[in-house]
């Protein structure tokens, strides 16, 4: 049985390794706030949105469709998903009241306590089961059906009738049958246990009734080591099926956590969704294309978690980047360049890991992965470390990069005088741009910018400006133009030091 | 031929205490290396003891050949290692075991010994034996096989394991009462109980099973069941009970010395194996008891070498010879260059000659002593000069006294613990004794003076890299003793050579 919410075929594993650039997203494009804001103040919640999102990159176009129609399952029935979602919490906190056996070294204590837990996890499945026949009829998506399905089918009564008998017969009450070869130096080997019941085994009658001379003794209820003696042999004849018990406890303990967590994600993006509908921002669910594609194009696209953190909904974007590889960012500073990369950034995540978009519209192609170049501003060593640095950083993400990797680059290589740093900037993007990757630039580097704008003859390129008005205020919305040579510094300037 | 000995084609007597000579040529950490976890076989005595004929030495340098082809080496190693299983398989009679689990071990120890037997022979005649000893011990072990005595244990032997592995029983227990009761095909429950919980299965990511560790001890409930068993199967058990009775004494002389002797081989060809593997050069030596003319070309240090493998470090071989009428190396040079590790190879090499060993170098010819000599200078008798010297010349006097024209003396460093004058004046007197004696010797000596006395002397001269006199190569070269030319390459390492002098001293 297999929960199957996230992945068609697989289970989610929160313990796989997340991308090697983890920690750069995270602070690029500032994802706590995004994992804040699903999770609550719940720890594990935000464990999981976290991986999810970031592990995202890794979903092919089916999984995020498979995951986008069990979202909108869980949009239409949050209650239902909730309480689910509590049911599964609340098996695994029974484990913690009643699960001694993983202490107990001997088969014997860990089949008794097994066998304890497992009257109680069979309860916790009758209530699952009854849980999948009340709501199955409200959930359309595939995931949904087949988890509902694969309930009715395996939890039948005659399965728990099955379990219950085992349970009965573990007890023991009629004697323990256990049976050997004669092996190594005469001593019983590969000790097997088998079904024993007084009453129903006649084979066992017969051959009393006819024979009653069989080699019997008792230990002497004064004879302690032979006591334990004969404890050892019991505790080897049901090695085997303490353990098997024990493991399946295990392996259905598994599978409530495996529910808790892949719901978890669900949970996590209604959580997104209730505050998004607060400050009645947009959403919608994104058009994902093959990663072979290039297509990038949306309508409002804002950045999420300037959103979330300034609690109001803000001003978004339009771009339509269909067939181009690489977009080039310039103009005014606090012009909304950085904000816009990070939004760019998000939606790729969130409609990868099969999220809604903060926006009214969106649809790009899948990427291979995500890599973000930022300007690191606490660097604020020598010029030349910091080229150094940064170059350093370019080098080992070259390291990482696979096909149709979507690469964020933020004022980088800016650290030297614009020549210089134009030429670098220059050698990196076309090499990125001949191997078919796809490039969002925001950059000061006029002489870069303006070399790429002269000759972008195959129309591979597309030059957005941080849109200024000329009461100089902001609008934070960028529009197509040609680079211009100035960023409107002294702007900022004057902002700052009170104007002329 | 009639085969006895795997090691000698005659009778010897073995020698029982080390050489006098093991620890001054570390001979004896040599042996202890090689003999390392093979202690029950007490094979001491068999590196103490060396060989005085030149066919003994053969007879064994050919099992050694032998023994080296990767697939005999295998075939006789998995025997001595089930002759070690069989022997501790054998019941230890003070332990208190139930009778029926004793005779088992026995049966089992039997079993054991047939099949190791048995695998060998199959194997040896496959085997492309060369030496003599080998093609004896061969034809020995198929008549073995063949005899009725054999035949018979070995299908007794067969028939009662099969028959006790046959029996199947068991064991219901409730509260106090256990009763052993026949073996009714049921279904295996653990797995019953598994199948029920499959739609659940995944990969295990704990194991609850207790670990059962086997001992061969019986407790009194486990014997009481076994005492249960055989009253299920009692002829089996009858059976059981006269086997034992009658094979009693089922091991063979001839192949239990067998599997103690080839341990030698086993023993140093596993140790010489490691030294190859780091690129050293091991070869048989032609052997002479007449001709003095000797050579090894890459020879070593073995337990410098094992030691520096070991460490990983590079090892330095040296050459060596004498022809026509050379008799004497007198080594000299400077200190830490490596002469007393050379004394040691070159003792080394005549002794592992002489128990029919394969030597280190690429190409060798040895002497076969007669005796062997060496002394060394023993640091720790340094407090009393007089009594020293003394000492000294005792021993040099017995030595050459005992001596032959067909031993080896090896001297190291002696006479130090004198005058310079008085040394070199004792040393031309030994020197012109063992001339005298025609004996084959190698001295350690800071005396330059000895190299001249006579056309017998060869010198070799421990070096060190021109440029830089304070690091050794540890070669030793067959040189004039040219202190000169040691002393200048100091003297311009630190600029006072004449010419030197001329340009720093200003006029």
């Amino acid at each position: 049985m297999k929960v199957l919410l996230l992945y068609k075929n697989d289970d989610f594993d929160l313990k796989q390794s997340l991308p090697w650039n983890e920690r750069e997203l995270i602070q690029d494009l500032e994802l706590n706030i995004l994992f804040n804001a699903m999770a609550g103040d719940d720890d594990f919640l935000f464990d999981v949105s976290r991986k999810s999102i970031l592990l995202g990159l890794k979903n092919d176009l089916d999984t995020i469709v498979y995951r986008q129609n069990i979202l909108k399952d869980c949009l239409e029935n949050p209650t239902v998903i909730r309480l689910l979602y509590d049911i599964s919490v609340g098996a695994l906190d029974k484990r913690k009241i009643g699960w001694f056996g993983v202490f107990s070294r001997y088969p014997s204590s860990i089949l008794s306590d097994s066998t304890r837990m497992m009257e109680i996890f069979v309860d916790i499945l009758k209530l699952l089961k009854n849980f999948a026949d009340e709501n199955a009829g409200k959930f359309q998506s595939e995931g949904f059906n087949r988890f509902f399905t694969m309930l009715q089918n395996e939890l039948t009564d005659t399965y728990f009738e099955e379990i219950q008998n085992h349970l009965n017969s573990l007890r023991f009450r009629d004697g323990i049958l256990i049976s050997y070869d004669l092996g190594k130096g005469n001593k019983g080997a590969n000790p097997k246990l088998h079904k024993f019941h007084s009453k129903k085994t006649s084979w066992l009658r017969q051959l009393f009734t006819k024979r009653p001379q069989f080699f019997t003794f008792y230990i002497n209820p004064r004879d302690e080591s032979g006591a334990r003696a004969l404890s050892d042999l019991t505790n080897e004849g049901i090695n085997l099926v303490a353990n098997a018990l024990a493991q399946s406890l295990d392996h259905i303990l598994h599978f409530f956590n495996q529910l808790r967590t892949e719901l978890a994600f669900y949970i996590g993006c209604l959580n997104l969704r209730d505050k998004l509908e607060e400050m009645q921002a947009p959403s919608c669910f994104p058009n994902p294309m093959a990663s072979e594609e290039r297509k990038h194009s949306f309508k409002e696209l804002y950045d999420v978690c300037l959103a979330l953190k300034m609690k109001q909904k803000i001003v978004g974007n339009e771009m339509n980047a269909d067939n181009k590889s690489l977009v080039i960012i310039t103009g005014a500073n606090q012009g909304g360049k950085s904000t816009f990369l990070r939004s760019i950034g998000l939606a790729q995540l969130m409609m990868q890991s099969g999220i809604f978009i903060p926006a009214e519209y969106f649809s790009a192609n899948i990427c291979g992965t995500l890599i973000t170049h930022f300007k690191r501003e606490e660097d604020i060593t020598m010029k030349s470390g910091k080229l150094d640095e940064e170059l350093s950083r370019m080098s080992s993400i070259v390291d990482h990069i696979i096909p149709n990797t979507l690469l964020l680059f933020n004022e980088s290589f800016a650290a030297t005088n614009e020549r210089e740093g134009s030429e670098i900037a220059k050698q990196i993007v076309t090499a990125l741009l001949e191997k078919n990757l796809k490039v969002f630039f925001v950059t000061h580097l006029y002489e870069f910018a303006h070399n790429l704008y002269n000759n972008n003859k195959m129309g591979k390129a597309i030059f957005l400006r941080a849109e200024r008005q000329t009461d100089t205020s902001r609008t934070f919305k960028l529009i197509e133009a040609k680079p211009l040579e100035t960023s409107y510094g002294m702007d900022v300037y004057n902002k700052v030091f009170g104007g002329s | 031929m009639n085969f006895h000995s795997i090691l000698f084609k005659n009778k010897i007597e073995l020698i029982h205490e080390a050489p006098s000579f093991f620890v001054d040529l570390n001979l004896e950490q040599v042996v202890n290396t090689i003999i390392y976890g093979k202690e029950e076989y007490n094979l001491k005595p068999f590196f103490y003891t060396s060989l005085y004929d030149k066919d003994e030495i053969i007879y064994r340098q050919e099992i050694m050949k032998d023994i080296e082809s990767t697939d005999l080496f295998n075939y006789i190693k998995r025997f001595t290692q089930s002759m070690q299983g069989m022997r501790q398989q054998l019941p230890n009679t003070k332990d208190f075991y139930c009778k029926y689990q004793k005779e088992r071990f026995f049966l089992d120890a039997v079993n054991i010994y047939c099949d190791a037997i048995k695998s060998l022979n199959e194997n040896l005649a496959r085997a492309n034996l060369k030496s003599s000893g080998f093609i004896a011990f061969r034809e020995y072990l198929t008549n073995y096989i063949e005899s009725i005595n054999f035949t018979s244990l070995y299908n007794e032997t067969k028939k009662l394991l099969a028959d006790l592995s046959s029996i199947k029983y068991s064991v219901l227990t409730k509260d106090l009462k256990v009763q052993v009761v026949p073996f009714n095909s049921e279904t295996d429950y653990s797995e019953e109980v598994e199948h029920t919980f499959d739609k659940f299965k995944r990969e295990a990511e704990k194991d609850y099973r207790m670990k059962f560790e086997y001992t061969s001890f019986m407790n009194h409930v486990e014997n009481a069941i076994l005492e249960g068993v055989a009253t299920l199967y009692p002829e089996i058990f009858k059976n059981l009970d006269d086997y034992c009775l009658k094979h009693a004494n089922y091991q063979d002389e001839t192949i239990n010395i067998f599997d103690r002797e080839i341990q030698f081989y086993i023993a140093y060809t596993e140790y010489v194996s490691k030294l190859k593997k780091a690129g050293l050069k091991f070869c048989y030596p032609k052997i002479s008891n007449k001709s003095k003319d000797i050579y090894d070309y890459e020879a070593f240090d073995l337990a410098l070498a094992y030691k520096l493998v070991k460490e990983n470090n590079p090892i330095v071989c040296n050459d060596f010879y004498l022809q026509d009428e050379e008799r004497i190396i007198i080594v000299s040079g400077p200190n830490q260059g490596g002469k007393t590790t050379f004394a040691r190879t070159f003792g080394q090499l005549h002794y592992l000659a002489a128990i029919g060993c394969s030597v280190p170098g690429r190409e060798a010819k040895l002497f076969l002593f007669d005796k062997l000599f060496t002394h060394f200078e023993k640091e720790e008798n340094l407090q009393n000069l007089r009594s020293k010297l003394e000492d000294d010349l005792v021993r040099i006097h017995d030595i050459l006294q005992q001596s032959t024209p067909n031993s080896i003396i090896i001297m190291n460093e002696i006479l130090s613990s004198t005058t310079l004058q008085d040394a070199i004046f004792l040393s031309k007197k030994i020197m012109e004794k063992i001339t005298r004696l025609d004996v084959l010797c190698l001295w350690v000596s800071f005396i330059d003076e000895l190299l001249s006395l006579s056309e017998k002397t060869v010198s070799m001269v421990s070096t060190v890299v021109p440029e830089d006199p304070s690091i050794r190569t540890f070669k030793i070269e067959r040189k004039p003793a040219d202190g000169l030319a040691y002393a200048l390459s100091i003297a311009e390492k630190y600029h006072v050579t004449y010419n030197s002098l001329k340009t720093r001293i200003k006029s």
